[in-house]
């Protein structure tokens, strides 16, 4: 119990040390604009497949819509922002707690199905989110978007604007990972495993296993939210179509490139896919090839991704480190 | 007038989705795979169909075009089909399920993109030509049917009828049907289950990739994204008629169709790809194993 | 097999740390334009569903930039063309942007393509003074983003307009109907142009019916459309999609003339009979006895071995642009070329340009006709009338 107290520290303070330095670079002008642009859009992307995680990695529900809650959460802070001028902190959260309420309903009749049929119901509410986004003109703009969406800051500085929405991304990004790593600690996050492992056990041992398959999808689809919010005063323009079948599986990618299962893994899935997308783009057409063999290829031979599914642990990195050859493990 | 005319219009459309949810539904049965890679199949077989017709422009006899359209394009799609199953889906027929979901949609990925960066696929659209005696329609009343809509229709029905026959008569049939019954069993009672798997993924390949010349000549303007939606929706169409059943693909074919088709003529055209998976939530809330499927209780 | 296991483990290990690496040496800044050339940059969509469009934007830019360079540059330097990919995808068209203004320093933008795209980078070019036209977004509300954003083609507003009285005045059309496509902002705000125009001048709207992208069957919509009887039926969206409807309505009965926009470019090549007796508007007329027009195709051809499109002028005009108010401004401050922008009135490839005072271009359409070509089933294009401003 202690040893878990200690990690947990020293995750926090090394990403606090993260942050101090990636701030510090960034005003100093060693990391530029572009890649405080960069990691912030990986900040989102990473916030978003956290939240895919949870439900497909930790729970073992794969769904293929969450970009229909980011969008949910994206268009609820924009309008709250631009419409009722509430502030952006409110707007976010705003926006994760609709897509929150949006979560629960779909989980509602959906969560009764398995596997296959889960993923495909899941992908027919992405798309009819997308539908119906589309058409509420009024609301929304329509296909033309919604345009204009003020940003986290406008000091009149580049450099610090950078540096500020770098660190609200940052902020929600280890609310995020905090709060999921807890909920899997805790015991309905026990259950929530059981569930990945083997449901009908699980609900032979007595778990109401849809309840807790609700509150999994119901959290997702608010953290999912939170991202889609913080997308929006990122880009400043948001478009419906934009946000469709393959920008979900974008999330599915990243969740399965670091590892279902390991949050740590996910992180580190956000920032190379975010990177290898800018990199690869001189590929052209290929690149999106390139995306569809990885896939596949990851599948077939590297099913655990980077981390599998263990946690990045300071100590045990140390003693890793330090430990001489010759014992073998 | 209207009405039935859209009704026309309905089935129509429907015996495309029909067309492409037998092959759907066959696999699936079979192997439990939702192969998300089939509307892209159809795009293969579409893209054989193009060159078929072009190569047979100036031949004679518009018959011979179609039936060389038809061959090349099962023969090339069922290559494709079984190459596909061979490298990406055997390896994983024993993981979880999510890992082989996970792989046809990239194994979809990769034929879509593919496709646009070999040059004489994609990226820009391409016309059909298609031979002069197909085109026109037939007039009966006031209702105007085209001619490729009628052999889309008959197609559909004969491939129907074939395809149940071969599942329910023959001995291939009778192995596939205890293949998609219980995979160890069949393997025990000495069904190579490998070749059976092989022979379902060429006949359901063949199968999109027929579905893929019919659909070209439908709609002649071909690209290498366009087997997305009519994937999804003949998918949908599989599940409505319960996952399995090939009368049952046939059915929810035709009800597709129709549903999408009245959607889209009296209540709203914005909202019809919203009705599509809209019905598809509600049979699997309603009746999951859908409309001719058995309800399979799952075996601990 | 342990060591095999551990084999693959550092394998993983040291893939991981050197994927770290990759990140620290990229970090490094990259390099920007050096002290004697003039950066100007472009976002198009090299990949992705409507890369063939960009991929002749950028090449059409390149070549003008090549043109301008071998006659000397723009005040003593050479211009030099960054390019940026988006895959017409706004969320990487802000950040090809912030590349652009960040690593290249680039003091004016020919982008983004789609509508969409420029709407998403409107608000930081005009915050950043950087000089933005656009070839082909044709959004009305790109350029009430601010006095730095300009366009080199059309806004909806005006082609529907000119399709609108075309119909109604040279057709003597009283009725009409149209068929969109309701998840594409270009169609959708050609049809709502087109509505208002058409009900000003006297017209009815008999029916509106919409598809989504994507879709291929349209005999509902159709259907309907035949059972209203209208005496046009315009069919705002590209070539492609086009070819599908117009086959479907001779089909359905739909005999009429049907309209288009300049998304029609190219339809042509791309359909048949059924596009015989229908008129759409465009940029200009490929077929002009127009010199600069001919000259640029020649030049096109030439370098890049393909038949130019209307977007591909566009861009070499948008660029064309740039660099003369560069040239008149004398320097490269923002304020003087955004004001020797306004100046622009020369005449170009797509026509005679000069900006309004919402920095849209006030120029001419043309409207095009499809008649029976010389081959069966080839339709050819002969040029109708002009319609000015």
């Amino acid at each position: 119990m202690k040893k878990k107290g200690v990690d947990f520290l020293l995750l926090l303070g090394s990403g606090l040390l993260v942050y101090c330095l990636i701030a510090s670079l960034a005003w100093v002008g060693v990391i530029d604009e572009y890649y405080m642009q960069l990691l912030s859009v990986a900040g989102v992307y990473i916030i978003v497949a956290l939240s895919l995680n949870l439900i497909t990695g930790f729970t073992g529900q794969l769904a293929l819509g969450h970009a229909g809650f980011m969008s949910i959460g994206a268009y609820t802070a924009a309008i709250f922002v631009m419409r009722a001028s509430l502030p952006l902190l409110p707007s976010v959260l705003l926006g994760g707690l609709v897509s929150a309420v949006f979560g629960f309903a779909i989980g509602f009749p959906t969560l009764r199905l398995r596997g296959d049929y889960l993923a495909i119901t899941t992908l027919g509410f992405g798309e009819i989110i997308r539908v119906v986004l589309n058409n509420l003109e009024g609301l929304t703009g329509g296909s033309a978007g919604l345009q204009g969406i003020p940003s986290f800051s406008d000091t009149g500085n580049y450099t610090l604007d950078a540096i500020i929405k770098f660190s609200w991304i940052f902020a929600f990004f280890v609310a995020t990972v905090a709060t999921i790593s807890n909920l899997i600690r805790s015991s309905p996050g026990r259950v929530i495993v059981s569930v990945r492992e083997d449901e009908i056990a699980s609900t032979s041992m007595g778990n109401d296993v849809t309840r807790y398959k609700m509150i999994a999808f119901t959290v997702s689809a608010f953290f999912a939210g939170i991202g889609g919010g913080l997308f929006s005063a990122l880009i400043g323009y948001l478009n419906p179509s934009d946000f469709n079948f393959l920008y979900s599986v974008n999330f599915v990618v990243i969740a399965v490139l670091g590892g279902l299962g390991s949050l740590t893994g996910t992180v580190l899935g956000g920032l190379v896919f975010t990177f290898a997308q800018e990199w690869l783009r001189v590929l052209g057409d290929f690149r999106l090839v390139v995306f569809g063999l990885l896939l596949i290829l990851l599948m077939i031979f590297w099913q655990s991704g980077i981390m599998g599914n263990k946690e990045l642990s300071i100590t045990g990195l140390v003693r890793r480190i330090f430990r001489k050859g010759g014992r073998a493990q | 007038m209207v009405f039935l005319q859209q009704l026309v219009n309905g089935i129509s459309l429907g015996s495309v989705y029909s067309l492409i949810a037998i092959g759907y539904t066959m696999v699936y049965g079979i192997v439990k795979l939702i192969n998300f890679a089939h509307g892209d199949i159809l795009m293969i077989g579409a893209f054989c169909g193009y060159y078929a017709f072009l190569w047979a422009q100036g031949s004679a006899s518009p018959v011979l075009a179609v039936a060389f359209a038809f061959l090349l394009a099962m023969a090339i799609s069922a290559l494709v089909g079984v190459i596909i199953e061979k490298t990406c889906y055997k390896p994983l027929r024993n993981a979880p399920r999510i890992n082989a979901l996970i792989t046809a949609i990239g194994v979809s990925i990769v034929l879509e993109n593919g496709a646009r960066v070999i040059p004489f696929m994609g990226p820009n659209p391409r016309q059909v030509s298609i031979p002069e005696a197909f085109k026109g329609v037939f007039a009966l009343g006031g209702l105007t049917i085209s001619k490729v809509q009628v052999l889309t229709l008959a197609t559909s029905l004969v491939l129907m009828v074939v395809l149940t026959a071969f599942v329910q008569l023959t001995r291939t049939g009778k192995a596939m049907r205890a293949v998609s019954h219980d995979m160890d069993a069949a393997q025990l009672m000495g069904i190579s289950v490998n070749r059976i798997v092989s022979i379902t993924f060429a006949i359901g390949a063949a199968l999109g990739g027929a579905a893929g010349v019919l659909y070209a000549m439908n709609f002649p303007m071909i690209n290498p994204y366009m087997g997305i939606m009519p994937g999804l929706k003949a998918f949908i169409a599989a599940v409505f008629g319960g996952i399995g059943s090939i009368p049952g693909a046939m059915i929810g074919g035709l009800v597709m169709g129709v549903a999408e088709t009245l959607t889209k003529g009296f209540i709203s055209s914005k909202l019809a790809d919203a009705v599509a998976f809209g019905i598809l939530i509600v049979i699997l809330l309603v009746r999951p194993s859908g409309l001719l499927g058995k309800s399979a209780r799952e075996k601990v | 097999m342990r060591n095999e296991r551990r084999g693959f483990h550092m394998f993983k290990k040291s893939a991981v740390l050197l994927v770290i690496l990759a990140f620290v040496v990229a970090l490094l800044p990259a390099c920007s334009a050096t002290s004697n050339t003039i950066a100007i940059g472009t976002i198009m969509p090299i990949s992705g569903p409507v890369s063939t469009y960009g991929i002749q934007s950028r090449d059409a830019s390149q070549m003008a930039i090549d043109e301008i360079n071998a006659a000397g540059g723009v005040l003593g330097k050479k211009l030099q063309l960054y390019v940026e990919d988006d895959e017409a995808t706004p969320e990487k068209t802000v950040n090809a942007f912030t590349k652009l203004v960040t690593q290249h320093k680039i003091v004016a933008l020919v982008g983004g393509l789609t509508s969409p795209c420029t709407l998403a980078i409107i608000a930081d070019a005009q915050k950043r003074k950087v000089v933005l036209v656009t070839p082909s977004s044709t959004n009305d509300t790109v350029t009430d983003a601010g006095n730095f954003i300009f366009r080199a083609c059309y806004n909806d507003s005006f082609q529907g307009q000119v399709m609108a009285k075309f119909a109604y005045q040279n057709l003597g059309a009283k009725t009409a109907a149209i068929i969109f496509d309701n998840t594409n902002d270009y169609s959708k705000g050609l049809k709502d142009s087109f509505t208002a125009a058409f009900t000003a001048l006297g017209g009815t709207l008999v029916d509106t019916e919409s598809y989504a992208k994507g879709d291929t069957d349209f005999n509902a919509q159709l259907t309907k459309i035949a059972s209203n009887k209208p005496d046009v039926l315009f069919v705002p969206d590209y070539y492609s999609t086009v070819s599908l409807v117009a086959k479907q309505a001779r089909t359905a009965g739909i005999t009429v003339p049907m309209l288009g926009a300049d998304g029609w470019d190219e339809i042509a090549n791309n359909a048949g009979d059924e596009v015989d007796g229908c008129y759409y508007s465009n940029h200009y007329s490929p077929d002009a006895n127009d010199q600069q027009v001919k000259d640029f195709v020649a030049a096109y051809k030439a370098k890049y071995n393909a038949e130019p499109n209307a977007l591909a002028a566009l861009a070499y005009d948008a660029t064309y642009m740039i660099a003369d108010a560069i040239k008149l401004a004398g320097s490269t401050d923002p304020d003087a070329i955004q004001a020797a922008m306004m100046k622009t009135n020369k005449k170009f490839v797509t026509g005679q340009i000069s900006f309004n005072e919402k920095r849209n271009p006030v120029k001419s359409a043309v409207i095009l006709e499809l008649v029976k070509g010389d081959v069966a089933n080839k339709p050819k294009v002969v040029y109708n009338t002009t319609v000015n401003p």
